[in-house]
């Protein structure tokens, strides 16, 4: 105890949490009181939450967990075939969200999972794909996250698929994510169509080869400087991209021109990017993923680094607990649908691409994104509440991503598993939505939080580990 | 079966307002489907898939309106419900950006704020995590809440210490810091005297005997109940006495508290003899001197001169014959004080938080001769208010006191102060009328004697209290003490 404590010298200025009485009795000599709106933790958790919240290594972890998440750089280094930069042989497919069977795969995934050995040429038909699926001859699944990747919705990646390659140089990570594949009918919406199959071997045959040639001509893009502008610009980087897209755009331009490669196919490829307004949701997100693993694995820690979904299963990844998954079922998000689309029609939460949410942006920053607030349901005022309220979940605020409505205050970043238990706030996911049937495709879009279950599954594995010498 | 599909050139709306206005037309009466779109290569696809036929040389740049509907009067509804829902978007809104959602944790309400202090009374299951929280955001915190068990107490007090803060608490009731009443306490003037106190009716006695002397008080820091047991050892004793000793505004120090363990007692000692300032202790147990006498050996250390406390006494003459003494009490530690007072007086005093265990009161709390029960311990607040802030099941049982032969006096207790009732007396004048009426009908005589601590600037006004209640027909006493002593003259006077 030293004397500088300003317990005793300073004017007191009061936190209350609890009986409203004594906040009143404070209000009433005229001390500056700050009343808790203090509610019950999730039923159940009040012990596990009393063990981890004093877990000596928390509080120390859990700053490391941000500090390292604040400082992450992301930039564009290379864009290469995922059986080149991960490895992946012939048969093995890497798929969104936790680990998944076919048997268990919804709708979408098993779309996208056929399209892929379409597009290997695993199978010749959707049948023999199927079969081939169901048997499980010769086809190996596995989370992109095992690997480092991430995957919007179904996420399904093979090895023909090219890859954009991130470095975080901070804190020495790599991540990688597909090429966009652009709006409606795509195999990320468990769409297999021939003009699906067509286009993806056009992203590999030409568009793949063409931005490798443009990026490493130009050398690494700083992509997080580019999401810093694009948050700014009216972009959430999950379910707007419009203006990062354009400015990914702008910086590959000239690169793309002077590829050497034929002028019609260099304006193809302009063409496809800039009518794909989500075409930088691919960038953002292994942006984020690099964000994320840089806070993972430390003792202690008690923040979220990953929110995945499969279609089936919710899943989160907690520093603390390393690779462990925690999973619920995916909720159907509430939103609006395209043409005659219903909720009937629309399956459970799908895709990696809550990572955006994970870093700090997507739902978090709703507010940076008013243009698109009624796509997904709400209202601006909705917006901002929402945005706010994930900084109560979350242990501080990214510099970087400044959200201009907001004072320029911060993306929340960091979600913390005991203050969403604590407050019971889920964190807020903006979404697309696939079709539940194989092969339908998009069907809206909207909002969608994860199950409880994932946070109270995380806090007792959390507990379970605290007194562990690691 | 009716279809309609038109086109209405160049009436450009985003397309999120159009899904809105689409949902709101498929919404009405006898319409099985409805698309209000811009007329994209997308869209114009989606109409075909949905079974119309599209229109030639539909563009981008134009409203699509397609429904399929049950009749001719349900497509003109359809219609209707179009060119609302249309302009009704373009209204703007009044709302405004709304107010910022209220903080949820006490991590986050720091955040927000500078503030020095937090004050957690949420219930003891959940108080663990919101004072932790309070010491990782760098406020010290005053833990109110009670049922934190020990374990939680010592690594709160351990974080508090690494972290150059003080733990108050927990079941805390009373503290002030720098004239701010926290919790239960009351408004004293300042002055030179820092408390230190493991206890809070009792600390609220000693700063209101002390007010009352004229000596005023510069902090009051509450420490537990169990800060001076073995397994706390004195953690926040000892961090509250470096706090005193470095504050310029405190040139004596008072610790009030149950005697600590043998062992805490010996390091609490040598602590305070290191730190310069002069530190007295008012240690409340067998053989030591009660409260009012230890606040006047502070209040004359203070260099103030002394003068019994204050007393009205009962209105009416005391005639009766009064057998045993029951004594009610809202406050703990002035319970305790009482019964130490009446057992070395009378002997054996049965109670709830009894002297000795075999002198436990059983569950139904009825027993025959000398009876004390605190109606603040934890069994019997337990989903109910504080007798402080509600006195009804100390009202109820005045009665059934009153109707018991055995019954002679009723020593009551009445703690004035922030967080307590705002008008104890206007509820207590009642009950003791109707406890002394009760007795009358059984042509008893019940003496009731109230202990009341509180100052002249509690916002209570402890001589209004004062007058209200001994209008009632009770002797009132600024000291618990004397109070006690006026109780134990009625019993033992001879018959």
């Amino acid at each position: 105890m030293t004397s500088t404590s300003p317990l005793l010298s300073e004017e007191p200025r009061v936190v209350t949490a609890g009986v409203e009485l004594f906040a009143d009795a404070l209000a009433a000599q005229a001390v500056p009181t700050t009343q808790v709106d203090w509610r019950p933790p999730v039923a159940g958790t009040e012990a596990d939450l009393a063990v981890v919240m004093g877990d000596p290594r928390r509080a120390a972890s859990n700053r490391t967990a941000l500090e390292r998440m604040l400082r992450s750089t992301a930039e564009l280094v290379d864009v290469r075939p995922a059986a080149e930069v991960l490895g992946l042989q012939r048969g093995q497919f890497l798929h969104a969200g936790p680990p998944i069977t076919w048997e268990r795969a919804s709708g979408p995934m098993r779309g996208a999972l056929v399209g892929a050995l379409l597009f290997e040429g695993l199978a010749s038909t959707a049948e023999e794909a199927e079969a081939r699926l169901v048997a499980g001859d010769g086809i190996g699944l596995e989370p992109c996250h095992r690997r480092g990747a991430v995957g919007p919705m179904a996420g399904v990646v093979s090895p023909s698929m090219w890859m954009f390659e991130l470095r975080d140089e901070v804190n020495g990570g790599t991540a990688w994510c597909s090429l966009n594949e652009g709006l409606g009918k795509v195999l990320r919406y468990g769409a297999y169509s021939a003009e699906v199959i067509d286009r993806l071997r056009w992203m590999t045959d030409v568009l793949g080869p063409l931005l490798q040639v443009a990026v490493r001509r130009h050398g690494p893009i700083d992509v997080k400087g580019i999401v810093a502008q694009m948050v700014q610009m009216g972009d959430e980087g999950h379910n707007r991209n419009r203006a990062g897209t354009l400015l990914l755009l702008r910086e590959l331009l000239p690169d793309l021109i002077e590829s050497g490669s034929p002028s019609r196919e260099v304006a193809e490829a302009v063409r496809f990017v800039s009518g794909n307004d989500h075409f930088f949701l691919n960038l953002v997100m292994p942006a984020g993923k690099l964000q994320t693993a840089a806070a993972a694995g430390l003792p202690g820690s008690t923040v979220v680094t990953t929110m995945a979904r499969n279609g089936t299963d919710f899943g989160i990844q907690v520093s603390g607990t390393g690779d462990q998954w925690f999973t619920g079922p995916a909720q159907v998000p509430e939103g609006l649908f395209l043409g005659g689309y219903g909720p009937d029609d629309a399956n459970p939460d799908i895709g990696d691409s809550a990572i955006t949410e994970t870093m700090g942006l997507g739902g978090f920053v709703m507010a940076a994104a008013p243009a698109i607030v009624r796509f997904v349901g709400g209202s601006v005022p909705d917006a901002l509440r929402t945005s706010r309220l994930m900084y109560e979940i979350t242990l501080g605020e990214n510099p970087a991503y400044a959200v201009p409505i907001l004072e320029f205050r911060g993306a929340p970043t960091g979600i913390d598993v005991t203050r969403v238990l604590r407050t019971g706030i889920l964190p807020q996911i903006n979404t697309g939505m696939a079709g539940a049937v194989a092969g339908t495709g998009q069907v809206g879009a909207g909002l969608v939080q994860p199950p409880m279950e994932c946070f109270t599954g995380a806090i007792a594995a959390l507990a379970a580990a605290v007194g562990d010498d690691d | 079966m009716t279809r309609h599909v038109e086109l209405r050139a160049g009436a450009y709306h985003d397309s999120v307002t159009l899904m809105q206005v689409s949902r709101s037309v498929a919404g009405e009466p006898g319409v099985t489907a409805a698309l209000v779109a811009m007329a994209t290569d997308l869209n114009v696809d989606l109409l075909a898939g949905m079974g119309f036929d599209p229109p030639d040389d539909a563009g981008p740049a134009d409203l699509l309106v397609a429904v399929d509907a049950a009749d001719d009067a349900a497509v003109a509804g359809a219609l209707a419900r179009l060119e609302t829902a249309l302009t009704e978007r373009s209204a703007p809104s009044a709302a405004g950006f709304g107010d910022a959602p209220a903080p949820r944790t006490i991590g986050s309400a720091a955040a927000g704020s500078d503030a020095t202090l937090a004050f957690v009374s949420t219930p003891g299951a959940y108080a663990f995590a919101d004072a932790m929280d309070a010491l990782e955001s760098g406020l010290s915190v005053v833990v109110f809440s009670d049922n934190v068990s020990v374990e939680h107490e010592v690594r709160l007090k351990d974080e508090a210490a690494r972290r150059g803060l003080l733990v108050m608490g927990p079941d805390c009731g009373t503290a002030a810091v720098g004239g701010v009443s926290l919790g239960f306490a009351n408004v004293v003037r300042p002055g030179p005297v820092g408390l230190v106190a493991a206890s809070g009716t009792g600390a609220q006695q000693v700063m209101s005997l002390l007010d009352g002397a004229g000596v005023g008080v510069s902090h009051c820091l509450g420490v537990g109940g169990r800060d001076l047991s073995s397994q706390v050892r004195g953690r926040s004793t000892l961090a509250a006495l470096d706090l005193l000793a470095a504050d310029d505004a405190t040139e004596l120090i008072a610790v009030i508290s149950k005697p600590p363990a043998p062992e805490v007692a010996e390091v609490v000692r040598a602590h305070a003899d290191r730190l310069g300032k002069p530190v007295l202790f008012a240690l409340l147990g067998p053989g030591q001197p009660d409260l009012t006498a230890a606040t006047k050996e502070i209040a004359t250390a203070a260099g103030a001169t002394w003068q019994e406390p204050r007393w009205w006494p009962a209105p009416q003459e005391r005639t009766g014959t009064y057998r045993s003494v029951r004594g009610l009490f809202a406050g703990g530690t002035l319970c305790d004080e009482a019964m130490l007072i009446v057992a070395d007086a009378l002997g054996e005093v049965r109670s709830n938080i009894p002297l000795r265990p075999d002198w436990a009161l059983p569950d139904d709390l009825r027993a025959p001769g000398h009876l004390m029960i605190d109606f603040g311990d934890d069994r019997l607040t337990r989903g109910r208010p504080h007798p402080m802030i509600d006195g009804a099941l100390r009202s109820e049982r005045m009665l059934a006191e009153a109707a018991d032969p055995d019954c002679g006096v009723l020593l009551l207790d009445v703690v004035l102060g922030h967080g307590a009732h705002p008008d104890p007396a206007a509820e207590l004048a009642p009950a003791i009328t109707a406890a002394r009426g009760r007795a009358a009908e059984d042509g008893r005589d019940v003496a009731v004697v109230v202990a009341l601590v509180g100052t002249a600037d509690d916002p209570q006004g402890v001589d209004r209290q004062a007058a209200s209640i001994r209008d009632a027909g009770a002797s009132v006493h600024l000291s618990n003490a004397a109070a006690t002593r006026k109780t134990v003259e009625l019993v033992g006077a001879p018959r």
